[in-house]
This record gives structure tokens, sequence and C-alpha cells, in this order.
């Protein structure tokens, strides 16, 4: 069986995750999503 | 079991994609409201009629594609909280076109199984696809005029083409006089995907979603992991048998390929396999190479 992170490794990655997301919320990412995502994709359905 | 997973996945297609207006021909188009600024877990176009929140895939690369070239913190950041709690169990729960998958491939015909070599390849284009056309190609390219590319939704999502595509050139005559050679290609990718489900479990989750292979790193830390008892495994593969994604429990429980189904844990009859918190106090032990009978005392 392979090796697998003890659950410590775990505990200690999700605030990191937690501080990605943010920081990613600090620089304004929350925006940008909203702006794409209330706009038709014209890419994503294959007009763009 | 089976039937639990199917109605939790449809529930949440259906609470995710629930804004009834954008389906009336003539009304406003798409959502456009503030649960837009949310990322559902699972692939959902954002451009989808009916849909209340953002594709993380696609929020991802729009903010690589951006003028000012994010790093997409936000997503991968929340991304990563999801997969570090429950892995690649969204997939196997929470994923609309999982479920279209899955109720294709119950369609009665003869099933297809992909000799193991080049299945085992395969896997490894979706993490390919994550990194170029997720990652690197949003992140540096820029046309003439400054602009990048979604290119991952631009040419080859299927889940684009079938939950926003479809039913918008189908409700809207404008977009249907708008059609050329992109939508053609992605249309034949999504009725190759379609065929293919019909004969091939999952096979778009297996070899080409980006998303699947971005929870698939957290499976082996994740919160929520597959153990196997040893002392009640009976070695008999009954597990490995039932397992549609090609997972062989007994030897990789919590695999990059596994979607958490819990077919598996059903399937076994010595009940040697459960899902619980962290990798279990016996298998750390064992990790650590010491006897277990020694610290169970």
């Amino acid at each position: 069986m392979k090796r697998e992170a003890p659950l410590k490794v775990t505990i200690a990655l999700i605030p990191l995750a937690m501080a990605l997301c943010a920081f990613g919320i600090y620089r304004g990412e929350v925006a940008m999503v909203l702006s794409k995502a209330i706009n038709i994709c014209m890419e994503c359905i294959g007009l763009g | 079991m089976a039937k639990l997973r199917k109605l939790v996945q449809a529930g949440w297609g259906i609470l995710t994609n629930a804004y009834i207006n954008g389906f009336i021909p003539g009304g406003p188009v798409i959502y456009q409201g503030p649960l837009k600024q949310l990322c559902v877990p699972g692939m959902n176009c954002y451009s989808c009629p009916g849909a209340l929140g953002s594709c993380p895939i696609g929020s991802m690369q729009a903010i690589f594609d951006s003028r000012s070239r994010g790093i997409a913190a936000y997503v991968i950041g929340y991304l990563a909280i999801i997969g570090l709690f429950v892995g690649r169990f969204i997939c196997g729960w929470l994923c609309l076109f999982g479920l279209i998958q899955e109720l294709l491939y119950k369609i009665p015909t003869p099933k297809l199984t992909v000799p193991e070599k080049p299945d085992k390849a395969l896997r490894y284009l979706k993490y390919l696809i994550l990194f170029v056309m997720v990652f690197m190609l949003p992140f540096f390219y820029r046309s003439e005029y400054g602009a990048g590319e979604p290119f991952f939704c631009k040419y080859i999502c299927p889940v684009g083409t079938l939950e926003g595509g479809v039913p918008l050139v189908l409700l809207n005559s404008m977009m249907r006089g708008a059609l050329g050679w992109l939508f053609r290609w992605k249309f034949l990718l999504l009725v190759l995907c379609v065929g293919a489900s019909i004969f091939i479990y999952r096979p778009f989750c297996k070899y080409i979603c980006p998303l699947g292979a971005f929870y698939g790193l957290f499976q082996k830390v994740s919160l929520i992991r597959m153990r196997v008892d040893e002392e009640k495994c009976v070695d008999c593969g009954i597990c490995a048998k039932t397992c549609k994604m090609n997972v062989d429990p007994r030897r990789t429980p919590n695999s990059n390929e596994c979607i958490r189904c819990r077919d598996c844990i059903k399937a076994c009859p010595m009940h040697a396999l459960s899902m619980k918190i962290g990798p279990g106090r016996d298998q750390e032990q064992r990790q650590a190479g010491q006897p277990l009978e020694e610290t169970k005392a």
C-alpha cells in the first residue's frame, strides 16, 4: 500500500488553502469571476 | 447507496441550475445575480441558462487570462479547501456532467474496457490538460490586442457545449446565425464524449477533466479517506471488480482515480473497506514500521 500523509499534514494544509483563498478575495478576484460569469462566455459555448 | 448517490447528483444538478427564467425563450439569457461570485464545486458551465454559480475551471482561466494576469488564488484556494476535506468525492456526488455520463453508461449495450496500458497512459492526459490548457496557455498567451483566452473552455470543454452552447443556440435565433467552425468542432467533441460514455464508464472524468485531476492531487492528503482493514480483507478482489473507475482499493484505496462513490464499500463481503477521517491509526503505525499489537495494547 502506498504511503499516505498523516492527518497533521492535512490539518496544516487547510489554513494555508484558506489563506490562499482569502488572498484572492483581497486582490479582488471575486469581482473578476463575477464579471466573467454574468456575461455569456462566447468561447465556452463555442461561438467566440 | 447507488440510488442515494443518483438522487444527490440529480438534486445538486437541479439546485445549481435552477434559474428558470434562463430557459424561457426571449427571457433574460443567463442569471446575473450575486451568487455567480461563488464557484460550484463540480464542472458546471456558467453560461448554462439555468446556472446559479460559476464554473471553477472557467473562473480560474478568466483570472489567468485577464489583462492583469491574476494568479487565481481565490479559485485555487477554494478548490484546495474542498480537495483537502473530501478529495474527489465531488466527482462522484456533486457533478452534473458525471451524472449525465453515468446515465448514458446505463444504456444497455456491450461495454468496453480500455486495455491497461493505454488506459494508464490516457489517465495522465487530464493532468496535461490541467497544466497546459487551464494554467499555462491562459496565463502566458496574449493576442496582438493583449487579450487572453480560456483555452480549455474554448477548444475542449464538452460541458460548456452541452449545458451552455446547445440550449442557448436552441433558445436564441441570433446565436444560431453566429455558428461557425468552433461550434462545429466543440459539438463534434461533445458527440464523441457522449458516444464514448455509452460504452466506457465516465470517459471524460477518467481522461479529460482538469477539475478531477486537480481534486485527485488531494486524495492522499484529504481529511476523508478510504481505509482497508487488512485483518478483515481476504483479498477476494470483489472491490476491484466492482470499481468502474478501475481502481483496486486493496492496493491503492486513495488512488487519484477514485471518485469515492462507495460502491466498493458496499460490495465488500467482509466489510473491510470504510471511509473515515484521516489515514487511521493502524495505517500510520504500519507506515512508521511499528507493530500494531504493541501500540494497540
